[in-house]
């Protein structure tokens, strides 16, 4: 038992109601109770954390000052340091992003007759895509339809979704999983070769299609073998910092930047697709995060700038199982498929005080409540608070074995800090995880720019206010999918005109009128950890 | 509160020694030295494959493997980062390539130069049992292999250290498509629900739900979460 002394004494009680809970769960809130819940507790209502967008397409929309930060300034490429008239690469199509929509979308543009080039800040497959544990959504049982995943996903989405994404997405999932299955993925099985699906909070079916809780793991590496396979041209270590736009406004690829040697690299293209993710390491509020290394908005702040608009961007997904101890792991996710599986939400003396399949974001809120105005979190000794996650329950419910044999790398992750989480429960905070809003996009990825597509996270819409489980890993494929037919099927009419970075010098400007000082410039690229920012804050301030 | 104040070690980045305070991540620590990692960071949470670091601790001989995101530094420790490979591919169209030994060998015949010499498992930072799933792509127990090597998160090493030059985790990829492509019955439940999607069995009630108001979904949405049996 690696737990301190301190946090064993709350393990003991959340053992003692085990068996007595394992019979129940907690009453479900109805929407009025969660309404409420939410508009007290999540933080998305805070609204002391988000300020108006100051110019551009969303003028005075409000977002999380952190992300405003980044639109208030100024490019970090100088316009007067690229030499448009030499270009290095002139291609059909530019994808931007090596995760799982920008693979997708590369993948289907080369197989109908399009001349690809993909950049990728990182490494090719970087992403919150390989991140993913739970699974894809798709209605591909008898019991369920892509209605009844259509309806599932609106209600979760607060009604503010946009209806054709979402028909879109639920029509094409089931096609997505036939996609990535003749690729070679091994999705779990049962023996007739049907699914092995699970059903994530908010679903109404089961309807999760997982390999153990390494789903995104598995996918990116076909993906990936397959783009070699298919020689489609990489740039590793190559972010775009700006988009290029030509004379008739129309976009016409990108500026990028070697990481390796400093350089700058002049991509036209006929169509340019952003798939750059999200913007989990802005750390919105403080909160820790899930995700990757590379998720600082980059896509968003081009895209901004070149005029593109945005949706929903005061919306951001906490996921209510985010890790709070061990210090080593906080933030990082625990797969839905856990509650799925059976593990309830537990405060410190050991009582359920939410159902463990409430959405992400009443969860989010709940777990904040008991924690704080409540106070029967439990306290770690780096100052941090959570709850229990119950992971023995799934044992119990599903028999020995059932956990290590489902979450195998959830469990070999804990065990090197000496927990056991077949045996022990896991000490849980919200951590934020998604951005439900992003560019605005129309069913087959285009945007307000013309040539300018978007794909994943990056684009908003079809998740309205909050994301259902498992529903991002098939949105990445479906829009990344339908861009890439999308953009072979039109490239043969684009003319591009002359490149320009014109609107970099405009932006710029129109930031000097308003009289916005920033002292830093955007895209970020890369988060700062450097130095004591290593050390979460919690444990700096208490340790000096 | 046990760290009241943070107890800080040695520790060696490509030689050059650094203070840290004890208890982080060698990620983690490589940061607080003032480390701002573009190559050798990743996800940042075990399963990229991109933070691969080889390690010596004080007074023991051996080179050890471990993701820079998952072990943590102790005192001495000399460390440095190996965050490419140039390791063999092949280059196939999987559905061209069905699922046998003879395939596995003609696309990666170095796979019969194997020593068994198990340096493979010893420097894998996932703890997978690599020389044994060679061994059974040497024999062509493709579920074996995909089993062992479920885990892998491709970074290389194995490929990096073996002695006869095999790159274990793309002989290991290739197999693990072969068998889900190849291997594993198609779903009758998918092909009939792609077939209902195609022939538009589900556009009209989508159309209209596509008009309908959120009062109305909630109340379909109650109706189909009282209907929805057990989650497990």
């Amino acid at each position: 038992m690696a737990y301190p002394i301190e946090m064993q004494d709350s393990i003991r009680k959340v053992e003692t109601s085990r068996g007595h809970r394992m019979e129940r769960s907690f009453r479900r809130l109805n929407f009025a109770e969660k309404a409420k819940l939410l508009e007290t507790y999540h933080p998305d209502f805070r609204l002391a954390e988000k300020r108006e967008i100051p110019i551009g397409p969303n003028k005075e929309d409000m977002a999380p000052s952190e992300f405003v930060a980044l639109l208030e300034s100024p490019s970090r490429l100088n316009p007067e340091a690229v030499d448009l008239e030499k270009v290095d690469y002139k291609i059909d199509v530019l994808v931007i992003g090596g995760g799982g929509a920008g693979v997708t979308t590369a993948l289907l543009a080369k197989e109908n007759g399009a001349d690809v080039l993909l950049a990728t800040k990182l490494r090719l497959g970087d992403s919150n895509t390989i991140m993913a544990e739970g699974g894809i959504g798709a209605a591909t049982s008898p019991e369920d339809s892509p209605v009844i995943h259509y309806i599932d996903t609106i209600v979760g989405g607060r009604g503010k979704n946009i209806p054709e994404l979402v028909e879109a997405l639920v029509n094409d999932a089931p096609f997505i999983v036939e996609w990535l299955t003749n690729l070679g993925v091994n999705f779990d099985r049962l023996p007739d070769g049907s699914y092995f699906t699970h059903m994530p909070a908010g679903h109404s079916r089961k309807r999760s299609h997982s390999v153990k809780d390494i789903t995104g793991l598995e996918i990116m590496r076909v993906l990936c073998d397959e783009i070699r396979n298919q020689e489609i041209n990489v740039l590793e270590f190559s972010p775009a910092v700006e988009l290029l736009l030509d004379d008739q406004g129309q976009c016409a690829g990108a500026v990028l930047f070697n990481f390796d040697t400093g350089q700058y690299c002049v991509v036209q293209a006929k169509a340019t697709l952003i798939a750059t993710g999200g913007i989990g390491r802005l750390h919105i509020q403080g909160f820790p995060t899930s995700n990757h290394y590379g998720a600082t908005a980059d896509g968003l702040v081009m895209a901004y700038r070149a005029g593109a608009k945005l949706i929903y961007m005061d919306f951001i997904q906490y996921h209510p199982t985010g890790i709070a101890w061990p210090e080593q792991m906080l933030g990082l996710l625990i797969s839905e498929a856990l509650r799925a599986q059976g593990a309830q939400v537990v405060n410190g003396e050991g009582e359920m005080f939410v159902d463990r399949l409430e959405t992400r974001d009443a969860l989010s809120a709940a777990i904040i409540r008991e924690c704080g105005e409540r106070n029967r979190g439990v306290l770690t000794p780096t100052g941090m608070v959570g709850v229990w996650l119950d992971t023995p329950l799934i044992d119990r419910i599903g028999g020995e074995g059932t956990f290590l044999r489902r979450f195998a790398g959830i469990h070999s992750r804990f065990k090197k800090y000496n927990i056991d989480p077949a045996r022990e429960p896991i000490l849980i905070y919200p951590t934020q995880h998604y951005q439900n809003g992003g560019i605005e996009t129309k069913v087959n990825g285009e945007t307000n720019i013309p040539n300018l597509y978007v794909a994943g996270e990056v684009a908003g819409g079809v998740h309205g206010h909050n994301r259902l489980g498992s529903n991002s890993l098939v949105d990445i494929f479906v829009f990344g999918r339908r861009a890439g037919m999308d953009i072979a099927r039109k490239i043969g009419q684009v003319k591009i005109g002359r490149l320009s970075l014109e609107h970099i010098k405009v932006y710029n400007e129109a930031l000097q009128n308003a009289q916005i000082v920033s002292g830093t410039c955007s895209p970020m690229l890369l988060p700062d950890y450097r130095f004591e920012k290593a050390l979460t804050t919690v444990q700096y301030i208490k340790g000096r | 509160m046990l760290n009241d104040i943070i107890k800080m070690i040695p520790i060696y980045i490509m030689g050059k020694k650094y203070e840290v305070p004890e208890g982080l991540t060698i990620l983690k620590a490589m940061e607080f030295a003032g480390y701002r990692l573009k190559r050798g960071c990743g996800c940042r949470g075990g399963v990229c494959g991109a933070c691969v670091t080889v390690y010596r601790k004080k007074g023991n001989y051996q080179l050890k493997v471990g993701l820079a995101c998952q072990t943590v530094i102790e005192p001495d420790i000399y460390l440095v980062q190996l965050p490419f490979v140039p390791a063999n591919k092949a280059i196939y169209t999987i559905k061209n390539v069905p699922a046998n030994d003879s395939n596995i060998i003609k696309l990666y015949p170095e796979l019969m130069r194997c020593l068994q010499c198990n340096t493979c498992t010893k420097s894998c930072p996932m703890e997978l049992d690599v020389m044994n799933y060679v061994a059974a792509a040497m024999r062509g127990d493709l579920k074996e292999v995909v089993e062992l090597s479920m885990e892998c998160v491709m970074c290389g090493m194995c490929a990096a250290r073996c002695p006869a030059e095999l790159t274990p985790f793309n002989i290991a990829l290739l197999i693990r498509r072969m068998y889900g492509k190849h291997l594993i019955p198609p779903s009758p439940q998918l092909a009939q629900r792609l077939k209902e999607i195609r022939e538009g069995k589900f556009e009209e009630e989508l159309n209209q739900l596509k008009e309908s108001n959120q009062t109305e979904l909630q109340e379909r949405y109650k109706e189909l979460q009282a209907t929805k049996g057990a989650s497990v």
